[in-house]
C-alpha cells in the first residue's frame, strides 16, 4: 500500500514542460468529446421541461396511446442516453489510439 | 395462498447467503475482500453495479410515485439512469486510471494532502448512513405490508443476513450476489408486467383511458374499509376529499381528528369553510358518523369568490390524530389522487405544489443526475475494472440495464392507477408493485407474481444495502484504520478490521432503520442525492478535469456545499413536521426541500474561488497527475494503489 510520486515509465524522461505539452495534449482531446456530447445532451434533457411548458398543446398531442411527453420521458429518454454513451466511448477510444500510436516510441 | 409470496422471500434469502459463501470460499486475500482483484468482467461488475444501484426507492418507490404523481414522477427514474451519462463523460475513466480506490484516496492522491483523505471519509459515511436508512425501512415496511411483520422484523432479517454476507465474503462476495440480484429484479420488475398487461390491458390502452377522460378521478370498485394513522405518522394520516361528486365517509369505531383545512390554500380575507356539521373540527369521532362530503363555494365576507367567472370550490382535507379506520362505498372518488388530466400531463401535484413547477424541475434533475455522479458506493466499483477502458464499457452497459429496468416501473405506476386505485386513498402507492398482482382473478397466478415482486423487493434493499455496507467498512478499515489510526497494519489486520467495520456499521444501520420509521424514505433518499451533488461530484469534476483547483478550494466547496444542502433539506423537514414553526414563503420552501439548483452551485464556485485564492497550492507535479488521470494506460502513467493484493 503505497503512494507513489516517483517519475515512471514515459515521463522519466520527460521534461517539465514536455509534460505540461503532453498533459494539455491529452485533456484538450478529451474534453472537447466530453463536452460535445454533454452539450447535446444538456439541450435535450433541460429543454424537455422548457417545452412542455411553452408548448403543452404539443407536448400532449396523442401518438399510439401516449402523449408525446410521455413517450419522450418514459420511454425514448433511455435509448438516447445509450446512443450517446455508444458514440462517446468509440470516439474516445479512437482519440487514445491516436495518443498512444502518438506518443508511444516518443 | 398467503404464504406463496414468503416463499419467494425465503428462497432469494436462501440464494443471497448461498451464492455470498460459494464466493467467499474463492475470496482469499485482501485485495479480493476490498475491491474483487480488479479480475471482475465488464457484463458481471455493469450487472454488479446496477443490482446495487437499483434500490428499495427504485424497485417500489418509482412505480409507487408514478402512480401517486403520473408524469411529473417519471423524472425519477430518468434522473437515476441518466446521471450515469454525467459519470461516462467526466468521471469514470480519469478515476479508475487515477489507480485510487476510495474517493478519500483520489482526494488524498489528487492534493497530496493527508488532512483531506480525513475530510473526505467524513462524506462516505454520512452519504452512506444517510442512504442505509431509507432502505432499512423499505425493508421493515415491506415485510410488514407483505407478510405482516412488525417492522423491526424485516429490519433485522434483511440487515442481519446482509451484514453476514459481507463481513465473510467482502467484496468479492458481493460481486457475484449483486449480479445476481439485478436480473433477479429486472426479471421480477418485467415478467409479471407481461400477464398484467394481457388482463388489464396494454400501457397504452391505459394511458390511453386516463387522457380520454382528462377531468374524471379513478373511483372505488366497491365498498371498501381503510386504516389512517394518527398524526405521528404524518403526512400519511391526511384524507383530501375528491372535489368531483360527492364523497361519504362512515367511521364505523369512531376515529380522531386532528384538524380540517381546505384542499385549496385559502387567500386572505376568505371566510373559513364549514363542510359538515356532524363532522367535529378536532377531537373524536363517534362511532357509526356518517358524513357526506362536497366541495363547496369560498365565500370572502359572505359573498361567492369568483375567478374568470365561475365560481371558487374548494374540497375538505381530514388530517386524523389517532388511527382511524374509514368506509367508503362503491363509485365515490377515491380522495388524495389528482384527476387524470392533471396526472398524465406535466406539472401535476408533485412540481407545482409551491407554485414554481420549472424551478422544482430543474432542482429535482440536478440533484438527480449530479448526486448519481457522486454517490461513493457506486463509484468504488468502478475501481474493480482492469483499466479505464473496461470502466467505460461497464458505465455503458449499466446505462442499458437499469434503463431496461425503468421503462417498466411506470407501467406498473399507470396499471395501478387504473386497477388497484384505492392506495391511493391511504398513502399506500409504495406497495403497488406487490399488491396489484393479488387483484387478478386467478389468485394462486396472483399470489405467485406477487411473491416473484416481493422477491425482487427484497432482492433491492439486500444488494443496495451490502453495497454501502461494503463501502461505509472499506472507508474504516482503508481509510480511518489502514490510513489514520494503524498505517502500519499488515493486509490480514486490514481485512479483520473490514469485517469489524461490517459487523458495526450493520449494527448501527439496523438500529438507525428503527428510528426512521416515520420519516419518508424519498425525503431520506433525497438526503443522500442532495449531499453526493453538492460534495463529491464538484470534487471529483473539478479534480478531474481544473489543474487550478487546490486543496483549501475543494475543502471548501465540498463542505460548505454538501452541509448547506443536508441544512436545508432538514430545515424542510422540520418546517413540515410542524418542529419549526416560523412562516415560509413557498419560493424558499421549494429550494430548501430540493437545494440542489443552489447548492451544486455553490460548491463549484466557492471551489473557484477559494483555489484562485490559494493558488500557491496547488501541486507542483500536477501535470504529472492529470496524465495519470487522463492518459491512456498504454503511455503508462497509470497507478495502482492497491500493491499487496497483486503480490499475494
Amino acid at each position: 500500500m503505497r503512494i507513489s510520486n516517483e517519475p515512471e515509465a514515459l515521463t522519466a524522461g520527460l521534461t517539465v514542460e514536455e509534460q505540461r505539452r503532453l498533459a494539455d495534449e491529452v485533456m484538450r482531446k478529451q474534453v472537447a468529446l466530453s463536452i460535445r456530447v454533454a452539450v447535446v445532451f444538456l439541450i435535450l434533457l433541460l429543454g424537455l421541461p422548457l417545452f412542455n411548458f411553452l408548448l403543452p398543446d404539443l407536448a400532449g398531442t396523442i401518438l399510439s396511446g401516449f402523449t408525446l411527453t410521455w413517450l419522450l420521458l418514459g420511454i425514448l429518454f433511455y435509448p438516447l442516453t445509450w446512443f450517446l454513451s455508444g458514440y462517446f466511448i468509440r470516439e474516445s477510444d479512437r482519440i487514445e489510439s491516436e495518443l498512444v500510436s502518438e506518443h508511444r516510441e516518443g | 395462498m398467503e404464504f406463496i409470496p414468503l416463499l419467494f422471500v425465503f428462497a432469494v434469502i436462501v440464494a443471497t447467503v448461498g451464492l455470498g459463501m460459494a464466493a467467499t470460499a474463492k475470496a482469499k486475500s485482501a485485495s479480493d475482500f476490498f475491491v474483487a482483484g480488479r479480475q471482475v468482467s465488464v457484463f458481471m461488475n455493469a450487472s454488479a453495479i446496477s443490482g446495487e444501484y437499483l434500490s428499495a426507492a427504485s424497485f417500489m418507490g418509482v412505480a409507487g410515485l408514478v402512480m401517486k404523481h403520473g408524469y411529473d414522477a417519471l423524472w425519477y427514474p430518468v434522473g437515476y439512469a441518466v446521471g450515469y451519462l454525467f459519470l461516462l463523460l467526466f468521471i469514470a475513466g480519469p478515476l479508475r486510471r487515477f489507480g485510487a480506490y476510495t474517493i478519500p484516496d483520489f482526494a488524498e492522491g489528487r492534493f497530496d494532502s493527508p488532512l483531506f483523505r480525513k475530510i473526505a471519509v467524513s462524506y462516505v459515511v454520512a452519504i452512506g448512513l444517510f442512504y442505509t436508512m431509507p432502505q432499512m425501512k423499505g425493508a421493515g415496511v415491506t415485510m410488514n405490508t407483505i407478510l405482516g411483520w412488525p417492522y423491526w422484523v424485516g429490519i433485522v432479517v434483511v440487515g442481519g443476513v446482509i451484514t453476514f454476507n459481507v463481513a465473510v465474503g467482502g467484496m468479492k462476495g458481493i460481486t457475484l450476489v449483486q449480479a445476481f440480484q439485478y436480473w433477479m429484479k429486472a426479471f421480477a420488475i418485467a415478467a409479471p408486467v407481461f400477464i398484467l398487461m394481457a388482463v388489464f390491458g396494454g400501457y397504452d390502452s391505459n394511458l390511453d383511458r386516463l387522457a380520454a377522460q382528462p377531468k374524471d378521478a379513478p373511483t372505488f370498485a366497491g365498498d371498501i374499509t381503510l386504516k389512517y394513522p394518527g398524526k405521528d405518522k404524518a403526512p400519511s394520516n391526511v384524507l383530501s376529499v375528491s372535489p368531483i361528486g360527492e364523497t361519504r365517509l362512515t367511521f364505523p369505531k369512531g376515529g380522531e381528528i386532528e384538524r380540517i383545512t381546505t384542499v385549496r390554500k385559502p387567500e386572505a380575507g376568505e371566510d373559513p369553510a364549514i363542510f359538515s356539521p356532524d363532522l367535529p373540527d378536532r377531537g373524536r369521532i363517534d362511532e357509526g358518523t356518517v358524513v357526506s362530503l362536497t366541495s363547496i363555494p369560498v365565500t370572502k365576507g359572505g359573498m361567492p369568490v369568483e375567478k374568470g367567472g365561475n365560481p371558487v370550490t374548494t374540497a375538505p382535507r381530514i388530517e386524523f390524530a389517532a388511527p382511524t379506520e374509514v368506509a367508503f362505498r362503491q363509485g365515490d372518488r377515491i380522495p388524495n389522487a389528482q384527476n387524470n388530466g392533471k396526472w398524465i400531463e406535466p406539472y401535476g401535484t408533485l412540481t407545482s405544489k409551491y407554485g414554481y413547477p420549472l424551478l422544482y424541475t430543474y432542482s429535482l434533475i440536478i440533484a438527480l443526475v449530479c448526486g448519481t455522479a457522486g454517490l461513493p458506493h457506486i463509484l468504488v466499483r468502478f475501481y474493480t475494472n482492469p483499466d479505464g477502458r473496461a470502466a467505460k464499457r461497464t458505465t455503458l452497459l449499466v446505462m442499458v440495464l437499469i434503463g431496461a429496468f425503468y421503462l417498466f416501473t411506470p407501467i406498473w405506476g399507470t396499471l395501478g392507477r387504473n386497477h388497484i386505485p384505492e392506495l391511493l386513498a391511504n398513502n399506500k402507492t409504495d406497495a403497488v408493485v406487490i399488491a396489484l398482482p393479488k387483484m387478478l382473478e386467478n389468485k394462486v397466478l396472483g399470489q405467485v407474481l406477487s411473491g416473484i415482486t416481493a422477491a425482487g423487493a427484497f432482492a433491492a434493499f439486500m444488494s443496495t444495502f451490502s453495497g454501502l455496507l461494503v463501502s461505509m467498512s472499506g472507508a474504516f478499515a482503508h481509510d480511518i484504520y489502514g490510513k489514520i489510526l494503524k498505517p502500519s497494519a499488515t493486509p490480514n489486520e486490514r481485512l479483520n478490521a473490514f469485517k469489524v467495520a461490517a459487523i458495526v456499521v450493520g449494527v448501527a444501520s439496523m438500529g438507525l432503520g428503527l428510528l426512521v420509521e416515520t420519516f419518508d424514505i424519498a425525503l431520506l433518499v433525497g438526503w443522500a442525492f442532495a449531499i453526493a451533488a453538492a460534495s463529491y461530484f464538484p470534487l471529483l469534476l473539478l479534480g478531474a478535469w481544473w489543474r487550478g483547483l487546490t486543496m483549501p478550494g475543494a475543502a471548501a466547496g465540498m463542505l460548505i456545499g454538501g452541509t448547506a444542502s443536508l441544512g436545508a433539506i432538514i430545515t424542510f423537514m422540520l418546517i413540515d413536521k410542524k418542529v419549526l414553526t416560523f412562516p415560509v414563503d413557498p419560493l424558499v420552501k421549494g429550494l430548501l426541500e430540493q437545494p440542489a439548483i443552489w447548492g451544486v452551485p455553490l460548491a463549484l464556485v466557492l471551489m473557484f474561488v477559494v483555489s484562485a485564492a490559494t493558488r500557491s497550492q496547488v501541486p507542483t507535479d500536477i501535470d504529472l497527475k492529470m496524465l495519470r488521470l487522463h492518459a491512456p494506460e498504454e503511455l503508462g502513467h497509470s497507478r495502482n494503489y492497491i500493491d499487496e493484493g497483486i503480490a499475494h
